[in-house]
């Protein structure tokens, strides 16, 4: 390899693994800080347990997101559909231990109803992505409002294992986290289908031409998605003991999910990022909470700086693209 | 294809002759709504039950005008709804219950909105980064800046000066008895824009961004300095807005959520298409109508607030539908 390419090579490099080096700054920062407040409590392994323990639910959120976004589609229903997921779980559950499988199972196919509806909208339909899933995040809002208040109910003791459960010293809901992240990343790497997630997201068309049945490609992308979303939802059902109808857009999940798979690498036109790049999304944005937190910054200027440092981890390698983006 | 290029590159919105004029179908959904609610409700037909009508849409309509420039060229502006908030409050605070002060603050909000707009578009073109992202960063950092600058809890008032755009009808109009301001700035504005985007070549130069990109720059077309245009009108256009909406909502933190979506609706329910290259002033000034019609028809009917968002949500949809067949009959792309 003689020197030219070696230049020629090196800016894709450093894209491959520029999520990685957004993290370590991040995490520099984050050390820099605690040592220089005096805070050395802030670095303990039990402290980065903590930190992680506090971003399962836009993780599993953001894993099920890198699926839509990786087959050129977006989900902007996620938000709402998390709410839903937890009111709906307490209110079969209701404090009754026995039906903590079936609450499950309804709201996972719950889950999968809503992605297959999206992706039947996207596909079939030609809706472009945005719009049906704004569209159905606005149905499923106003359903939960006008069943507001005939739903109650709260998650019995049991089913809060999954938010506070210990197993092996590690928190339950990070080792759930930890097997849906490497779920995805062996489908996405291994199968046929995660390879097909990546043609179509590249360019639909020549998918297609190549044989490949684009339709259901976007559809189980969706399901995916959704699916991730109703899982979150379930956690946080169980972390606050009865869910809430403002618990998904109070988090934003839906803005943040797009915002952690973007700063993670994966491009939102498709076809190009990985589970990996939104693991290390997910880590960089719970990290700056930290940093905010330790440095003691004021709520409203955290969200000032947030908002710029999104742009800001963005721009790191749009800039260098010579691609027109709108 | 090469006809609908061609079509796109006369002046859209121009008389064509030999046939008859294809008619935008928001029209008469419009004009259909107008007459179901008359007949839920004839008080409407009262100059002050359609004027009211009017004056209530006018800062939707206003901010879907601005927010079409953005969608034409292929891009979106979340940050809409953020910087109504920011114009409210901002105004708000700057006033500080001064009536006198009002000439300097409006001409420094049009400056914030400015320098908001100018970012945008330097911020999507020049680091790349997805509109999107950046206008949704540019809604987030808006957002804890307006609630920074109030503590969270903006206090005052605005004092009648400033509130005179949004709410003061002006009286002893012949035939129609009144005619709110509110109104007024709507026609000014929106013929304003519609002049700009259909009468000069910056109109041309967005749609054939928003078409293709790549084609518009070979051919010459400064892509970077008319994307900012677009940012910056879509501003502008936000702070009108929140001028208007400060005058008869009055002070509070969460008057600007919402109404980056609803005025990226009423663009498509007038036909805009998203990823860029085809809409129309008039037509995203007649969606936002359509769309607050819908509103005030489901209000006399009854329906609570739940069930406008599942038919916002329904009508958003369906209206995309329509809009693709449209097209695919039409033989375009």
């Amino acid at each position: 390899m003689n020197a030219a390419t070696l230049i020629k090579r090196l800016p894709s490099r450093i894209e491959r693994y520029s999520p990685a080096l957004l993290l370590a700054a991040a995490l520099l920062i984050y050390i820099a800080i605690a040592l220089s407040l005096g805070l050395t409590r802030f670095l303990t392994p039990e402290a980065a347990i903590s930190i992680l323990n506090r971003s399962i639910a836009l993780g599993m959120t953001a894993v099920g997101q890198t699926f839509a976004i990786l087959v050129g589609s977006i989900d902007l229903s996620v938000a709402h559909l998390i709410s839903a997921s937890a009111v709906v779980s307490s209110a079969i559950m209701n404090g009754d231990p026995a039906m903590m499988v079936p609450a499950v199972l309804v709201v996972l196919l719950m889950g999968a109803l809503v992605g297959t509806l999206n992706g039947l909208m996207i596909t079939r339909l030609e809706v472009n992505p945005l719009i049906a899933t704004l569209g159905m995040a606005l149905v499923i809002q106003g359903c939960l409002a006008s069943f507001h208040g005939k739903f109650g109910g709260s998650v019995p003791d049991a089913f809060q294992f999954f938010a506070y459960g210990v197993v092996l010293g590690l928190p339950f809901s990070l080792m759930v986290l930890t097997l849906v992240v490497v779920g995805a990343w062996v489908v996405l790497r291994f199968t046929r289908f995660g390879s097909n997630v990546y043609s179509v997201g590249g360019n639909r068309d020549t998918a297609r031409a190549a044989g490949i049945k684009t339709d259901r490609v976007v559809i189980a992308s969706h399901i995916l998605c959704s699916l991730c979303a109703s899982l979150a939802g379930l956690y946080l059902a169980s972390r606050l003991k009865s869910g809430s109808p403002w618990i998904g857009t109070e988090g934003a999940y839906d803005l943040e999910s797009i915002a952690v798979v973007v700063i993670g690498g994966t491009i939102l036109s498709g076809g190009k990022g990985g589970i990996w790049g939104t693991v290390a999304g997910v880590i960089i944005f719970s990290l700056i909470d930290s940093i905010f937190n330790l440095a003691g910054v004021d709520a409203f200027a955290k969200q000032v700086m947030r908002g710029i440092i999104i742009v800001a981890a963005v721009a790191f390698y749009a800039v260098r693209s010579k691609r027109i983006v709108a | 294809m090469s006809q609908q290029t061609v079509s796109s590159t006369e002046a859209p919105g121009a008389p064509r002759s030999g046939r008859l004029p294809k008619i935008n179908p928001v029209f008469f959904v419009l004009a259909a709504l107008l007459v179901a609610i008359t007949l839920s409700n004839p008080n409407f037909v009262e100059p002050t039950g359609y004027m009211n009508f009017l004056k209530r849409a006018a800062p939707l309509a206003i901010l879907a005008a601005g927010q079409i420039y953005v969608i034409v060229s292929g891009g979106f502006d979340l940050s809409v709804g953020s910087l109504i908030t920011l114009t409210v409050v901002g105004s708000s605070m700057l006033l500080n219950n001064n009536a006198d002060a009002t000439w300097w603050v409006i001409p420094a909000m049009y400056a914030a909105g400015l320098a908001v707009g100018i970012v945008n578009g330097l911020v999507v073109s020049f680091l790349r980064v997805p509109s999107l992202i950046a206008t949704l960063g540019m809604m987030i950092t808006l957002n804890g800046a307006a609630f920074m600058w109030s503590s969270g809890s903006p206090r005052g008032y605005l004092p009648e000066t400033f509130r005179f755009f949004g709410r003061v009808n002006i009286q002893g109009i012949p035939l129609i008895q009144f005619i709110p301001v509110a109104l007024l700035v709507l026609l000014a504005f929106g013929s304003c824009l519609f002049w700009l985007m259909h009468r000069t070549n910056l109109g041309r130069m967005l749609h054939a961004i928003g078409d293709n990109p790549r084609a518009a720059q070979m051919s010459g077309v400064p892509l970077e300095r008319v994307r900012i245009t677009a940012f910056v009108v879509s501003s502008l256009s936000a702070v009108t807005a929140g001028i208007l909406l400060g005058g008869f909502a009055g002070v509070s933190t969460d008057v600007g959520v919402g109404y980056e979506l609803q005025a990226i609706t009423a663009c498509v329910i007038g036909g805009a298409q998203l990823l860029g290259g085809r809409g129309s002033v008039p037509a995203s000034i007649a969606g936002a109508l359509t769309l607050t019609a819908i509103f005030t028809l489901l209000n006399f009917i009854g329906l609570p607030k739940p069930v406008r968002d599942v038919v916002q949500g329904v009508i958003l949809i369906v209206a995309v539908v329509l809009a693709t067949y449209r097209r695919n009959r039409a033989g375009g792309t």
